[in-house]
């Protein structure tokens, strides 16, 4: 059983990496890689809300912006998009001849690759920084984050004449390796890329939350006033972990995007985010595989819904969510963890009862219940 | 004739007009134990929040060793050693008692610091040491939230002394205890003293009786008097404010 315990993620990798290309369709494929890229973005938020207390609503930034950066690269590197004066034809739309300045440095592949984590990152950084510095916490981070959220939304809707504007950017026409970029064959390999970088996502965020930089993250979900008496500055840690969830977003936009054909100021709704929280909260917050199986279910759900029922999912997704905040507030996972299967069949008297409440750490109780204080 | 260690002098502090602390003044010598009285609204825990950096005086100065707080943030002051225990214990409630221990008496507590070093040995003993003295030995690995209310008290006060602070602050340490608790942690807090400067905050008279320490009498934001408790108790003045004016 120990055993089976410690294979088990590998096993999982082997299946999504081997067994899942060879049984789905290439659609079907294409979904899963979808649903994969996102649980990157659901272990970011998982992070700086689930651990250390910060809902922040405005991850979509940082998604975009990872989506952006590679959609431009794809852009300015496809001959079939490109129009007269060698840039991508729909500036001349906008009468525009003169590619914008922050566009230079992704025609190379080297710094598309790094920028698509680096800029989310950086406005993360200082979005972080200043929030946390002026000491804005709770409710008021979510508002402030969100607020930031309608800014670039705004902004990258209006500005046609320097990012397409609401249009987005088409990916899936654009060509790279001299194939589209939506051929099955590439989708298959960024499927594949996606199967590996989720699990080095996973690595980075067990990194952040186990030991003692995880304590003091949880101690600041906890109790942040208290640890600063403690002589911690929390400013620093918040930033860092901001920083770090802002590129793993990054990172998933980037993949969310080449396997969605497109990237547009509509990952940049409110609505986006948000849903990127109703993830974490179903799949259970505070651990670090809920996020994953919380991403892929609701976004499966998603699939399986429009496809039956077009109009349903918002409808689906809204019960879902009151659904686990009213009876599984630790998410599906937490539940399971926690011996919620037992009691469920305990419950049609499938298993046992057990005398779980006051479940207060029967296991790790001492032997001598009570006081322990000598009087030495 | 020493330098007092911390030094409050002639501070005011006013939430929207009403004065909290007015003219307010105190100081404690190295190694000291003092203990403040006063009725609710004297101002205690508010001069506590001056010293530790949580709310900034109108007026007036703090200085610790010749070094003035005022301005600086709170981790910053209790990196020079000032050492704080709320009045509500107030520990992490999702880590381990031991992980609680660790955090207030890591030396670095840089992120950095934090990502990639262990803990020293040294202190790993000490904070086992620790939990072996405040009764929580057999609880190191159980989350701080489910221990009872003193627990929390033993564990919160464990924590301060972790921080090896030279000042501590204590905010009603024995509330909620029960007698055979305050006794102890009356043991526990004289023991601390000499080492450590300590200044207590209590309504509990037997335990402040226990401590043996010099009484401060706080009133309406300044201090009304100060002795020894048999003397405190004897002043007319503090019976006034405790039990409300005598009528003519």
């Amino acid at each position: 059983m120990k055993n089976f315990k410690r294979l088990l993620p590998w096993i999982l990798l082997a299946i999504a990496f081997f067994i899942l290309p060879a049984i789905l369709d290439d659609f079907r494929l294409n979904l899963f890689g979808r649903y994969f890229s996102l649980a990157i973005t659901a272990l970011a938020i998982d992070l700086i809300w689930g651990y250390t207390g910060l809902l922040s609503l405005g991850q979509g930034i940082f998604f975009s912006l990872g989506g952006y950066a590679v959609a431009m690269h794809l852009m300015l590197n496809t001959k079939s998009e490109a129009g007269g004066n060698g840039i991508p034809k729909f500036f001349e739309n906008y009468g525009v001849d003169q590619l914008p300045f922050f566009w230079q440095p992704f025609w190379s592949p080297m710094s598309t690759l790094i920028l698509l984590w680096l800029v989310p990152a950086v406005v993360a950084g200082l979005v972080g920084y200043l929030i946390f510095r002026n000491r804005i916490k709770g409710v008021y981070f979510s508002i402030i984050t969100q607020a930031a959220l309608m800014v670039f939304y705004h902004f990258f809707n209006g500005q046609q004449k320097l990012i397409n504007g609401t249009n987005g950017l088409k990916t899936s026409t654009t060509e790279i390796f001299g194939q589209l970029v939506g051929s099955p064959d590439l989708q298959g390999w960024f499927y594949r890329i996606t199967v590996l970088l989720l699990p080095l996502a996973f690595l980075a965020c067990r990194y952040f939350t186990s030991g003692r930089f995880g304590d003091a993250l949880i101690a600041i979900r906890d109790d942040e006033v208290r640890l600063r008496f403690t002589g911690f500055n929390t400013v620093p840690y918040k930033t860092i972990v901001f920083i770090v969830a802002g590129l793993l977003c990054g990172v998933s936009g980037a993949l969310y995007t080449v396997q969605s054909g497109i990237v547009s100021p509509q990952y940049m709704t409110i609505a986006m985010s948000i849903e990127m929280v109703i993830w974490v909260a179903v799949g259970g917050r505070g651990t670090l595989v809920g996020p994953i199986i919380g991403a892929v279910l609701v976004n499966y759900l998603r699939s399986l819904v429009s496809e039956a029922l077009p109009e349903m999912w918002l409808f689906v997704q809204g019960a879902l969510f009151i659904f686990v905040v009213v009876l599984m507030p630790d998410g599906i996972y937490g539940w399971f963890t926690k011996g919620g299967f037992t009691r469920l069949l305990a419950a049609f008297g499938l298993a046992p009862r057990t005398a779980t409440y006051p479940q207060l750490d029967l296991e790790v109780a001492p032997a001598s219940e009570g006081r322990v204080i000598s009087n030495d | 004739m020493t330098t007092p260690l911390l030094e409050i002098d002639d501070v005011s502090v006013s939430f929207d007009g009403f004065f909290a602390l007015t003219d307010f003044s105190l100081r404690l010598m190295p190694g000291e134990l003092r203990s403040v009285i006063g009725p609710n609204g004297a101002g205690k825990t508010t001069f506590l929040d001056v010293i530790t950096g949580k709310v900034k005086p109108l007026k007036g100065s703090v200085t610790f060793r010749g070094e003035t707080l005022v301005g600086l943030s709170e981790h910053k002051i209790s990196q020079l050693g000032i050492g704080r225990k709320f009045q509500t214990p107030r520990v992490f409630e999702n880590l381990e008692v031991i992980r609680n221990l660790e955090l207030a008496a890591s030396p670095s507590k840089g992120p950095f610091a934090l990502l990639t070093q262990g803990i020293p040995s040294r202190v790993r003993d000490e904070v086992q040491r620790l939990l072996d003295y405040v009764g929580l030995g057999p609880y190191a690995k159980v989350q701080a939230g489910s221990l009872s209310h003193g627990q929390k008290q033993w564990l919160a006060i464990a924590m301060l002394v972790a921080q090896s602070p030279q000042v501590l602050l204590l905010d009603e340490p024995v509330a909620g205890l029960t007698d055979e608790e305050t006794v102890r942690t009356a043991e526990l807090i004289k023991s601390l003293a000499g080492d450590h400067t300590v200044l207590v905050i209590e309504h509990d008279m037997e335990f402040i009786r226990d401590l043996n320490a010099s009484v401060t009498v706080l009133h309406q934001g300044s201090v009304l008097t100060e002795g020894s408790l048999d003397e405190v108790q004897n002043d007319p003045r503090v019976i006034e404010v405790y039990l409300g004016q005598a009528e003519d």
